[in-house]
């Protein structure tokens, strides 16, 4: 289980290239058709390069390994994915190539509904492009529900 | 950039064009687990998620909210999304119908000059229950 210590733990840092070939396997699977994803001549002229779908950094999956991960224990049968959220300074597009850098940003608790104590855990990862230029920030919130005493 | 909306057209108050999803199925749990990296199998290994005591797969939280962000790039232009947050209500199951709406609840101009929109944004399910709620910040022209 996550606890206050954990606090400012960070993984390794990995690096994430934007591949056109999965900017369109990501689009397709959140059924979303903008021809901006499809279209690579459409979307050089209006854009430089083929941008990426607002929650396409959850793909950073396939990039990060343990290393990468903050050393943190989640009890894994206890454990869901309360919110995410996406901040964004700079275009990303394909042909960049991320670093980005996992941060234990906060962990707090609060009591269950049903009684026991829930821990939040935030994951914070910064990703900067290949000029060194902060492009996003994802919040992960992970959600150990309680054991009932 | 493909700024579709511009400041002077769009007003507080203002709805998004809402999208909905018929009969989400195990197929898109499956793509979006591929597409994703997301390989916990509550989402597609029906032995695993009856063992673990609930009846089907369920849907990725995240399969949802990416139905959900083209909702507001669909009204703001790709590209034009400064900040996206969700928080997950409720599951969605097999053969459910999602609807996903929005509406802007403050306009503004930053201190660089760039016009700004902010609203809340909700996923809701054929019972109209909240499967997610959520926010955004967008850049208009």
């Amino acid at each position: 289980m996550a606890d206050k210590n954990d606090i400012g733990k960070t993984g390794e840092p990995f690096v994430m290239p934007i591949e056109w070939g999965k900017v369109r396997e990501f689009a397709r699977a959140i059924k979303d058709p903008n021809p901006l994803y499809f279209d690579r001549e459409q979307a050089r002229q209006q854009f430089g390069e083929v941008p990426i779908p607002v929650t396409f950094l959850m793909t950073s999956a396939f990039w990060q390994d343990e290393r990468s991960m903050p050393a943190v224990s989640f009890d894994l049968s206890r454990v869901l994915h309360g919110e995410q959220e996406f901040e964004f300074f700079k275009p990303i597009r394909v042909g960049d190539v991320l670093t980005g850098r996992t941060l234990v940003a906060d962990v707090y608790e609060r009591q269950g509904g049903r009684g026991g104590t829930m821990t939040f855990t935030v994951l914070e990862t910064t990703y900067t492009n290949q000029n060194g230029e902060k492009v996003a920030v994802a919040r992960s919130v992970i959600v150990e529900t309680g054991t009932r005493g | 950039m493909s700024c579709k909306l511009k400041f002077d057209q769009v007003n507080e108050g203002d709805e998004l064009p809402p999208l909905t999803l018929t009969n989400v199925s195990r197929m898109d749990f499956v793509r979006y687990a591929g597409a994703s990296g997301d390989f916990v199998p509550l989402h597609y290994d029906q032995t695993f998620v009856e063992f673990a005591g609930i009846p089907t797969v369920f849907a990725q939280g995240m399969f949802t909210a990416g139905v959900l962000s083209r909702c507001v790039t669909d009204y703001v232009g790709v590209g034009q999304v400064r900040r996206f947050k969700v928080r997950f209500t409720a599951r969605v199951w097999p053969g459910d119908t999602i609807t996903c709406r929005g509406r802007v609840t403050k306009k503004y101009r930053t201190e660089a000059g760039e016009g700004r929109i902010e609203g809340d944004l909700e996923v809701v399910n054929q019972k109209g229950e909240a499967v997610i709620r959520g926010s955004f910040v967008a850049a208009v022209g």
